[in-house]
């Protein structure tokens, strides 16, 4: 069982919905980035989303393009982002983090390595977005072989004859992609997307978190309300794109997490 | 392993996989969407009539089949092998890219999709995709690096003039590769109505072997045209390589010819360095992931993409199509690189021996038969893809050789 099990058992317990909040790792800087990655599970979030940042990501929009620009551009590496995986994990064993990026920076380190040194340093989970299941032997059966979640998006896209191998070596829980498009993009309507978390519960036990597009408390909440938790990334990192301090930004989070527990 | 390879012809694998190169890196929106075209690619292949209408717009729309053209004055010059051109920059638009756009297109057209979306770099593919968008009134937007908008002007505006709309791309560096990226984000996003017209032989499966095959017309031409002319195959072709795929194009119906050497000419920019001012993805990378394939490509020690550079637009690209890294490991091509310098110099030596203004892409495939020629013996025979013509290349030029012709 990893914290992200045991993170999705005590919120079922409690009958709560998860809230998931991205961050860019070193965005602006590794200080002020590890900085509100310690502040996050104060405010409300269940579960850390840590972007690795990677100069080409095709399923990004503008907020988190940059994002990852800024990052690089400080001198963020895959090391680096691992470090502050370490450094959170020194006051904080429980919350569960998952490493949300592209496949190269992985590749280009090896697999067995990357998996070994994510695992010591404290990573729960992956979300690699350019591997879909037919690339499963690369990286996703390896991860779950070292005792990591690889945690699978489905799409409007996924139609019920692809949902299966979908979810068949899914762990953790399943993003549901309320659009088709880009991060950051406008967010559907909860009663637009009710159907398809059913749809996709219908097939699984894991939980179904739905993201993409959300940007208000009012819509986590809604969103929240009709699957097991929302996410939130784009907002968040344009809160602090756009010069608010870690605190304002902590607090704006709190707002989304207070809206998504209210579901 | 090598014993057991009867055949460099049947790739790729059903994972879309040439050795360990090539696969489907892509997200899951796009996932349906690739399988859906390569199950409609799959049955348009052996369907007769997808075939017939290709060939009557190859004869009467680009007019094929290109000249295969005996360069005797350059062959003279060289005093060594014998040099034949095909001539692919005599198509209409000037290049080898609507040899696949045509087919891109058609199989659009049967799969119902009223929206086409391309990326280009020098602007050729972008020219050649709003070109055919005009001829069957289908909607077109080409996304185009910003930095190329600035460089490429004739171009852009010629695929306005075309009824395209041009999105200049700011995203990243404004390069190819941004372009590239910013067109998966589109057609994500517009994944019911829209059409990827890829323009080389890269991105996921089943692009880089559609492209290929689309693209095979030329070496299928030249294995005939040589036979009248010479009533042999050639014994090297040569061709230059961005993503590689007039070089494909070329190589593929001669694979199982292991008289023939093959050789993909890369560019060099200022010379394959660690400062890495080229892109040469084969001599100076090494392999990764980038825009749905596995491939060889320039990046640094923490897998990120490096910028390529080059005087050609069209040669402006850190990665490769994974059949050329595939064919680069199996050693059945040679892969060389040429420097800026060098195109500049094979491109007045050109214009100037044969009258023919050639495009700095092939300008590099004619550097090395420079290089190569004079040391083979008169009965050796070079065939080299003229793959563009030069005229959206004479303001680089005249810049390069230090002339103001604005």
């Amino acid at each position: 069982m990893t914290r992200i099990d045991a993170k999705f058992s005590a919120l079922k317990d409690d009958g709560k919905k998860a809230f998931v909040a991205y961050i860019m790792a070193g965005d602006p800087s590794v200080e002020t980035s590890l900085e509100l990655m310690k502040g996050l599970p104060g405010a409300g979030v269940d579960v850390i989303e840590l972007g690795l940042p990677f100069t080409d990501p095709m399923a990004d929009g503008p907020t988190i393009q940059e994002a990852g620009q800024r990052a690089l551009a400080g001198g963020m590496t895959l090391d680096k982002t691992l470090d502050m995986v370490r450094e959170f994990r020194k006051d904080d064993a429980e919350t569960p983090i998952v490493l949300m990026g592209y496949y190269n920076p992985i590749y280009s380190r090896g697999v067995s390595r990357f998996l070994n040194e994510a695992k010591e340093a404290g990573i729960d989970g992956l979300i690699i977005v350019d591997l879909p299941p037919e690339e499963d032997d690369e990286l996703c059966i390896p991860a779950q072989k070292a005792g990591l979640n690889f945690i699978r998006l489905a799409t409007p896209t996924t139609d019920d004859k692809r949902l299966p191998k979908v979810l068949e070596n899914t762990s953790g829980f399943v993003y549901y992609v309320s659009i088709t498009g880009i991060t950051g993009a406008a967010a559907a309507e909860a009663q637009e997307v009710a159907p398809e978390v059913k749809r996709i519960k219908s097939q699984t036990d894991l939980p179904v978190i739905v993201g993409f597009g959300i940007r208000t408390p009012e819509s986590a909440e809604s969103i929240a309300g009709i699957a097991d938790g929302c996410v939130v990334g784009s907002a968040i990192v344009g809160e602090l794109a756009s010069g608010r301090k870690v605190e304002d930004v902590l607090a704006f989070v709190k707002t989304l997490s207070d809206g998504a527990h209210r579901a | 392993m090598n014993e057991l390879v009867n055949s460099f012809m049947t790739g790729p694998d059903e994972k879309g996989r040439f050795g360990d190169f090539g696969g489907r890196f892509v997200s899951e929106t796009l996932m349906p969407l690739i399988l859906e075209l390569e199950e409609q690619y799959e049955h348009a292949k052996t369907d007769q009539s997808f075939w017939d209408e290709m060939d009557f717009l190859w004869k009467h729309y680009v007019g094929r089949p290109s000249p295969l053209y005996f360069a005797e004055r350059l062959t003279e010059r060289l005093g060594g092998a014998k040099v034949y051109m095909k001539r692919d920059e005599l198509n209409h638009t000037g290049a080898h890219k609507i040899n696949n756009v045509l087919g891109q297109i058609i199989l659009a057209r049967r799969m119902g999709k009223s929206r086409i979306i391309a990326e280009t770099g020098a602007g050729q593919h972008g020219v050649a995709t709003a070109t055919v968008c005009a001829k069957f009134g289908l909607k077109c937007v080409v996304y185009m690096g910003a930095h190329d908008v600035e460089r490429q002007q004739p171009n852009v505006f010629r695929m306005k003039l075309l009824g395209a709309e041009v999105v200049p791309v700011t995203s990243g560096r404004g390069t190819l590769k941004d372009a590239m990226n910013d067109a998966l984000r589109d057609w994500v996003t517009n994944v019911r109505d829209t059409f990827y017209c890829i323009g080389t032989v890269a991105g996921p499966h089943p692009y880089p072997a559609m492209v290929r095959d689309f693209q095979s017309i030329i070496g299928k031409e030249v294995r005939e045209q040589m036979h009248e002319a010479e009533g042999r195959l050639p014994d090297t072709i040569i061709a230059a390589i961005g993503g590689g795929s007039n070089a494909m194009g070329l190589f593929y119906p001669f694979l199982d010819d292991k008289e023939v050497a093959i050789i993909g000419v890369e560019a060099g920019g200022k010379g394959v360095n660690a400062k890495m001012e080229h892109c040469a993805s084969l001599t100076g990378g090494r392999p990764g992931v980038l825009h749905g394939n596995r491939t060889y490509l320039l990046q640094d020690d923490d897998g990120q993409i490096l910028e390529g550079f080059s005087i050609s637009a069209g040669l402006d690209y850190p990665g490769i199509g994974p059949e050329h890294s595939w064919l680069h490991d199996v050693g059945r091509a040679q892969y060389v690189s040429i420097t800026d310098k060098e195109a500049l110099e094979a491109f007045q030596l050109c214009c100037e021996t044969e009258g023919i203004i050639p495009a700095l892409e092939p300008s590099h495939a004619l550097a090395h038969v420079t290089k190569i020629a004079p040391d083979l013996p008169e009965d050796h025979i070079i065939c080299m893809n003229m793959c563009g013509r030069g005229d959206k290349d004479i303001f680089t030029v005249a810049k390069a050789l230090g002339r103001d012709i604005s």
